[in-house]
């Protein structure tokens, strides 16, 4: 791994005055540090924003669920409020990596590296987050722009994502058995006026599927998406899966997740 | 360079190191604590598991100025008074292990999943040991050996 400098800064202001075109803002490292290690990534400077103390924690109030950008994935998994709250999502957070991941990988981190096959991009999609930045408030569906790229600009950084909480939702994931990352992941989740199908895994960005939105909108049963096809165009093609094979399992997964609401 | 000073197995250590030494290196390199193995570079194998503040984590993805003033045990932290963990007598009673590469990162993993279930079914065991990769023994021993632990911690 090539040299850096480390910062460990207390609060928002210096982190984001420390930051450069050739910085990066640690949380859990998890994707930053291998990526640094295999060469894929350098940085003149390391910013490691866990002693933030603001930016860690959970808040639930009556519509929504606001989660602190370095808030470790176990912590979202165990909480009792996100489990009564949004089950689906600590759900999600429990079966994120490996329990090791888990302890260190932060939900910052994971949304502001928008790994197409990551899982939390799913469910700020489905449940309508807002990112809270240090600059601004970004709806999810603005904020995930593409393969590894988000709307975030230099020295902007997450400070917290809040959810809507649903009616009723369900998180599927088919994992990658080496990585646990999503071959495919399926994010269902019924709001009191429509449902939101958000899809991670299968495309170079995660991504919100309308034809299945649609008619589970007009009908929220399993019944409803029967049969319906899913195109593989666009879908990812590589040695786990073909497009054809992803698109078979968004389907099958689309159900399975409405069956488990 | 930066100085980090942490309590290893109940040591306190102060060692001034490059910024971007991983807690794996400072581990092995700086202490010779080489109980902790790297068996990759992709954060997959976990042979580098060790406990901070009495979390199990992959030292090879942690910077060590990361966890300044943290507890950290290793397995060379686990045995008391020369006599095994019951982690690792249950490794060596039921044959959890071969070569024995993957196996302290395994025994590490194992007796925090211990710390929080005190008795985990084998599929909890097996979830649990997802991020712990084994190319001996094919899992069953160390599930027996995880059980046979549980009867004993």
């Amino acid at each position: 791994m090539k040299s850096f400098n480390y910062h460990a800064p207390k609060d928002v202001k210096d982190a984001s005055k420390l930051a450069s075109s050739n910085s990066a803002f640690l949380a859990g490292g998890m994707t930053t540090i291998p990526s640094m290690k295999l060469g894929l990534a350098s940085y003149k400077d390391v910013i490691d924003i866990k002693n933030i103390k603001k930016l860690s924690g959970i808040k639930v109030s009556g519509k929504s669920v606001t989660i602190g950008a370095t808030t470790k994935h176990a912590e979202v998994a165990a909480s009792k409020d996100v489990k009564k709250a949004i089950p689906a999502l600590a759900k999600l957070a429990g079966n994120i990596g490996d329990a090791q991941v888990r302890n260190r990988g932060t939900i910052g981190g994971s949304i502001s590296n928008n790994d197409p096959s990551a899982c939390y991009p799913s469910a700020c999609m489905a449940l309508n987050a807002v990112i809270h930045t240090n600059k601004r408030k970004i709806d999810a569906d603005k904020f995930f722009t593409g393969m590894f790229e988000t709307a975030l600009k230099s020295g902007e950084l997450v400070e917290a994502v809040e959810f809507e909480i649903p009616e009723k939702a369900d998180y599927q994931k088919h994992p990658n058995p080496a990585s646990r990352y999503a071959i495919i992941g399926v994010f269902v989740a019924k709001h009191k006026k429509d449902v939101n199908v958000a899809v991670t895994g299968a495309k170079s960005c995660v991504y919100i599927d309308q034809d299945l939105s649609k008619k589970l909108s007009s009908n929220f049963s399993v019944s409803a998406i029967e049969g319906m096809e899913v195109k593989s165009s666009g879908m990812n093609s590589d040695m786990h899966a073909s497009a054809e094979y992803r698109a078979n399992l968004v389907s099958l997964y689309a159900k399975k997740a409405v069956e488990a609401c | 360079m930066t100085k980090v000073t942490l309590e290893v197995n109940g040591k306190k250590v102060s060692k001034e190191v490059p910024d971007h030494t991983l807690l794996s290196v400072f581990l092995r390199d700086n202490l010779n604590l080489t109980g902790t193995h790297v068996g990759c570079d992709t954060s997959q194998c976990g042979a580098c598991v060790v406990h901070v503040n009495g979390k199990s984590i992959k030292s090879c993805s942690t910077l060590a100025a990361d966890i300044e003033g943290s507890k950290v045990t290793t397995i060379e932290g686990l045995a008391k008074d020369g006599k095994l963990h019951p982690m690792q007598a249950a490794f060596k009673k039921t044959h959890g292990l071969q070569c024995g590469y993957c196996t302290p990162g395994m025994v590490m993993s194992a007796v925090d999943l211990l710390q929080t279930k005190k008795n985990p079914t084998d599929q909890e065991i097996r979830e649990w040991l997802e991020g712990n990769i084994c190319r001996c023994t094919g899992y069953q021993n160390i599930v027996a050996a995880v059980k046979e632990a549980a009867t004993k911690m």
